[in-house]
């Protein structure tokens, strides 16, 4: 399957995507905007409570291209961070408050100097988190990676959308499902997942359809208890994730006819409990190119910080970030529906 | 007339009919929101009961509005049809365990 972009769909223009989820159809047109409701609940304009976590995305080259994936990743995305990018990242970082540093993309893996940055952010003390495919350490190539990422404390955070093949192999494609238990087993020799290693493994759960994510603590307990009885497969934590409407998701959302049914959901399920702690609340997203988001979904619609905050980590300043009012849109409601939704998994 | 009995969109209209009989409504639905809360049961295990159930009334409503509840309770396609075959098993046994009436019938009428 080829990406959006290089099939030249209309849905790879950001432009597009928030045409679809603003303007589409009288349905979708009156639902009520994000802004308003968060001026309800006095949250607008929404600001941050301060950075915690800085979140690189180092490139949208992937070796796999999933149905809902909202970077519209794949292997023929050829936007990779430079080193150039990845220095002033470290420059940014240092001495910085920051605590964690999120890798995602694509395949951050894939970016070719991904060993490098770990190492030099390790210096700087910083918790890492890599947010894995799985699959990509199953080749050749990055089978000594594991290891490597061990040896440096490095979480892994990595998705399995469910724990059967089958609905697995239905969003990632067909193969997915037996690789992963095939990487996870080998994270778990090498000591993720087990007690007493402080290696941690976490898994992503998220939905392969048109619904909101279940109860992360007890959906917890059936990835738990069904991984360890098919494939004794530990793990730390299960994160559920609500697929925002944009990019691939809003593709199959439109060509399935669940857009209109989605997007009110998202809607009448908005939690002002969710809206409080938003992860772009104490996030910030840096793309490829260096340039500053409020978090990887609007990297992947092109919204930049705005409102005066500085829009490139060449001009990073975490004052005048922390202070920032952050870009919202329809799309936002996918993290504030239901126990919400963020990269650390369910938020209330 | 409607060209058809049934509108996906008519579920959403469901509150409506406390329209004509409010009183009677608001005591149903708050019944209704009552059973589904966690208590001696699970808000997730009544979840599949409903789905077992919507299966045997045959409601198209409840199957939809059920389907998509129990894959946002976390269960997977195999777990929902066993649900699906618990309510045929039991619809079947109520047939065929009547079958046991009709041979005492017979062996009644019968030498």
């Amino acid at each position: 399957m080829k990406s959006l972009i290089a099939q030249s769909h209309s849905l790879s223009n950001p432009k597009k995507q928030l045409d679809v989820i603003n303007n589409q159809n009288d349905r979708v047109k009156n639902l009520d905007k994000f802004e308003k409701k968060l001026n309800e609940i006095g949250l607008y304009p929404l600001k941050p409570t301060g950075i915690e976590i800085f979140q690189i995305n180092v490139g949208y080259m992937c070796n796999m291209t999933c149905k809902h994936c909202h970077v519209d990743a794949g292997p023929d995305r050829k936007e990779i961070m430079s080193r150039e990018t990845l220095e002033h990242c470290l420059r940014a970082l240092d001495h910085s408050e920051i605590t964690t540093v999120d890798l995602t993309g694509g395949a951050p893996e894939m970016n070719p100097h991904f060993r490098w940055f770990v190492d030099e952010v390790s210096k700087l003390k910083k918790h890492i988190i890599v947010r894995s495919n799985l699959t990509i350490l199953d080749t050749r190539k990055f089978e000594d990676l594991p290891q490597f990422l061990a040896d440096r404390s490095v979480e892994i955070t990595c998705s399995l959308p469910f724990y059967s093949r089958r609905r697995t192999d239905a969003q990632r494609g067909e193969g997915t499902y037996d690789k992963s238990m095939k990487v996870l087993k080998l994270l778990n020799d090498i000591g993720y997942g087990k007690k007493g290693t402080g290696l941690v493994l976490n898994l992503v759960y998220n939905p392969v359809g048109a619904f909101l994510p279940p109860d992360q603590e007890s959906l917890k307990k059936d990835y738990k208890k069904r991984l360890w009885d098919d494939h004794k497969i530990l793990f730390n934590d299960l994160f559920t994730i609500t697929n925002l409407p944009i990019s691939r998701y809003l593709n199959f959302l439109m060509m399935s006819g669940n857009l209109e049914e989605y997007m009110e959901k998202l809607v009448t399920s908005f939690n002002p409990s969710a809206a409080m702690g938003v992860m772009c609340r104490n996030t910030i997203s840096i793309g490829w190119d260096g340039n500053l988001y409020d978090c990887d979904f609007n990297q992947m619609l092109k919204l930049k910080t705005n409102h005066g905050a500085p829009d490139h980590i060449k001009n990073w300043d975490l004052e005048k970030l922390n202070s920032r009012e952050i870009v919202v849109n329809q799309h936002c409601y996918g993290c504030t529906a239901g126990a919400g939704s963020s990269c650390g998994g369910a938020v209330t | 007339m409607d060209k058809t009995y049934y509108n996906p969109d008519d579920l959403k209209k469901f509150g409506d009919v406390g329209e004509f009989q409010k009183e009677l409504a608001d005591k149903f639905f708050d019944y209704y929101g009552t059973v589904f809360k966690d208590s001696a049961l699970s808000s997730k295990e009544k979840a599949l009961i409903a789905l077992a159930v919507a299966h045997t009334v045959q409601c198209p409503y409840c199957i939809d509005a059920y389907t998509e509840e129990s894959l946002e309770k976390g269960y997977s396609e195999e777990q929902m049809m066993e649900a699906v075959h618990v309510a045929t098993a039991i619809r079947g046994g109520s047939s065929l365990v009547h079958g046991v009436q009709m041979m005492n019938k017979v062996d009644k009428l019968t030498m």
